[in-house]
């Protein structure tokens, strides 16, 4: 007995030291940080002078910023175009790369492929193709009889669709996870619903979604999170346009890292940032509250102990 | 969608139809659809391979050939500047620099990551200790909180011990775990049957011993996929060396890319053959990897 004891505070010993560098992270590098981020989104702070405390003055402000509005709706309108239309074009496209035919696996690895790019370099290539003048893009639309193309990154207006078209060319890292989730669903599920006589539809009615909707609710997070974070391809594209767009493409990050590293307002764009992940607690919370309707679990772990 | 001008000789493709399978009719139909997957297919690779192409023609011009064409030219035909690699990487852009400047950022934090994460993976996965279940809460929290809320107060802290303008701020938290990489690993190292440990115990192998001999061998998948994200996320990294690095000597390949476009007036040419040449590492790195990284993600799985 004593010496099962022993033994178990010499584990216990060892796995302390194993975590031992995620443990000084936590605290150095995730703990403090918070903290500190807290404190300054209530102060004044340049890095210069010491901070001085605010009170909810930066909170104050942020409400009659004309830009943080506007980053919040250019955000917005990011999210709501892009979101419903990646997923959907994820899970299609996974499907097509889910059968099993000739030369699948070319075509699976040619897809995932603009998803190991950098932004960076996807945003510079686009900003060539979308030139509207002499682009590529709009040189073909015009040959397919289009005389009025759309003026892309030039325009207030198509600014943003621009950046979900150039996201749409990444949209096989999507379809990567789409894919695990549609090869874990068991044969026998199908073979099943065929005895029963259901067609295709019904197979994706009945099986395939069903039994995906962990994954979508994975994807839906993640991209709902991801929205909130664009930054490379928004840098790059708003500087890439020949005429200025104004603050069409000033995404909130955009926004938060010009506050901060360019302004030197260290203490209020610690308050953007936790308006930021206010906004992204709120929406995480709501998904989940709502996933229990609509997620289907075959395996319930809670419910097996 | 088209269904039936698609090229003969896709039929040839088709397998025999089974003896016994229900007539005509039903193949028939199985060819349109087959052909209309194919259509697809070649469609959605038009879509990614026709951009790329582009890329490599304005990359190969001549400086006085113009990059824009009335019509779109989507493959190299005419012109074969490969010098323009050359002029971008070494002679009228610092290109090989910038692209060394990011290796030694991405092969520290590879190694960071790896150790650090591969240790603390290993405890979750097969240690018993107290306070593990709330610790493993708390990774999974540190997961979901937005990093902008701590990019302040780190770049703040970096400055005030002099870190600003080194890749130190850029390397040296990778080496204190990474939420996601630890998940990961963990997960994967769960699968790895206890016996083992056991067995090791019973030869007398310290815990060490047992990470090191027995676990870490077993588990090249995972971090295989752990290295290679890490080096997509920190090639790929821009934000963080726009922060951190302002001497251009240090610059990293993402700034050096944005900079063509944000900045200088660059040709297109150069700048097509600058991006090809950044892009080129991960491409590689893709292609002799990508079963192992597909696999990796898929065993992995995402059951909720």
């Amino acid at each position: 007995m004593t010496r099962k004891g022993l033994q178990a505070r010499k584990e216990q010993r060892a796995a302390y030291l194993f975590l031992s560098p995620w443990l000084i992270g936590l605290i150095g590098l995730w703990l403090i940080p918070i903290i500190a981020s807290l404190l300054l989104s209530f102060s004044e702070y340049d890095i210069i002078t010491p901070p001085q405390w605010l009170g909810l003055d930066n909170y104050r402000e942020l409400f009659d910023d004309r830009t943080f509005w506007v980053s919040i709706r250019v955000t917005l309108k990011y999210m709501v175009l892009s979101v419903p239309l990646y997923i959907i074009t994820g899970l299609l496209l996974s499907m097509v790369l889910n059968l099993k035919i000739r030369g699948i696996n070319m075509f699976r690895t040619l897809f995932f492929l603009p998803a190991v790019l950098s932004g960076v370099a996807v945003a510079v290539l686009w900003v060539a193709l979308l030139n509207p003048d002499v682009g590529a893009i709009n040189e073909a639309l015009r040959a397919v009889g289009i005389d009025d193309p759309p003026r892309w990154l030039d325009s207030p207006r198509w600014a943003v669709p621009s950046v979900v078209l150039v996201g749409l060319w990444g949209i096989g890292g999507g379809a990567i996870i789409y894919l695990s989730g549609l090869q874990n669903i068991s044969a026998q599920l199908y073979e099943a619903v065929e005895l029963d006589g259901a067609g295709p539809f019904q197979r994706f009615r009945y099986v395939t979604l069903p039994m995906l909707t962990p994954t979508l609710l994975f994807v839906l997070l993640t991209s709902l999170i991801d929205a909130f974070q664009v930054f490379d391809l928004a840098y790059v594209l708003s500087r890439g346009g020949t005429q200025g767009i104004g603050d069409s493409l000033t995404f909130y990050l955009i926004n938060l890292w010009d506050e901060a590293f360019q302004n030197g307002r260290y203490g209020y764009a610690s308050a953007m940032a936790w308006m930021l992940v206010l906004g992204a607690a709120a929406v995480i919370l709501v998904i989940f509250k709502t996933s229990g309707r609509w997620v289907y679990y075959e395996y319930d772990p809670e419910r097996e102990r | 969608m088209r269904t039936l001008d698609e090229p003969a000789s896709l039929e040839r493709d088709e397998p025999v139809a089974t003896p016994g399978s229900p007539g005509g009719r039903y193949r028939a139909r199985r060819l349109a659809f087959k052909v209309t997957i194919y259509a697809l297919l070649i469609a959605v690779c038009g879509f990614i391979l026709l951009p790329v192409g582009w890329m490599l023609t304005a990359a190969l011009k001549p400086d006085l050939e113009p990059v824009f064409t009335p019509t779109p030219e989507w493959f190299p035909t005419r012109w074969w500047e490969w010098k323009n690699f050359r002029r971008v990487l070494t002679e009228n852009m610092p290109f090989l620099r910038y692209m060394i400047n990011t290796m030694i950022i991405v092969t520290a934090n590879i190694f960071g990551v790896l150790i650090s994460c591969a240790l603390v993976g290993f405890a979750f996965a097969r240690l018993r200790f107290r306070g593990s279940k709330v610790l493993f809460y708390i990774l999974i929290v540190t997961m979901l909180i937005p990093w902008q809320a701590l990019i302040i107060p780190q770049f703040l802290f970096f400055v005030k011990v002099g870190w600003y303008g080194t890749y130190l701020p850029l390397i040296v938290p990778s080496f204190f775990g990474t939420a996601f990489f630890i998940f990961l690993i963990r997960q994967y190292m769960r699968t790895i049957p206890k016996d083992l440990d056991d067995a090791a115990r019973v030869d007398g192998l310290n815990y060490w011993q047992i990470f090191w001999r027995i676990i870490l061998p077993l588990s090249t998948p995972v971090l295989t996929v752990c290295a290679v994200f890490t080096f997509l996320a920190s090639w790929n990294n821009l934000l963080g060396p726009l922060i951190y690095l302002d001497d251009s000597d240090r610059f990293t390949v993402a700034i050096g890319l944005a900079n063509l476009v944000t900045r200088a007036d660059t040709p297109w040419n150069l700048t097509m053959a600058a991006n090809l040449a950044a892009i080129l590492p991960s491409v590689l790195l893709y292609f002799f990897l990508q079963k192992k990284l597909i696999g990796g993600i898929a065993s992995v799985g995402l059951k909720g």
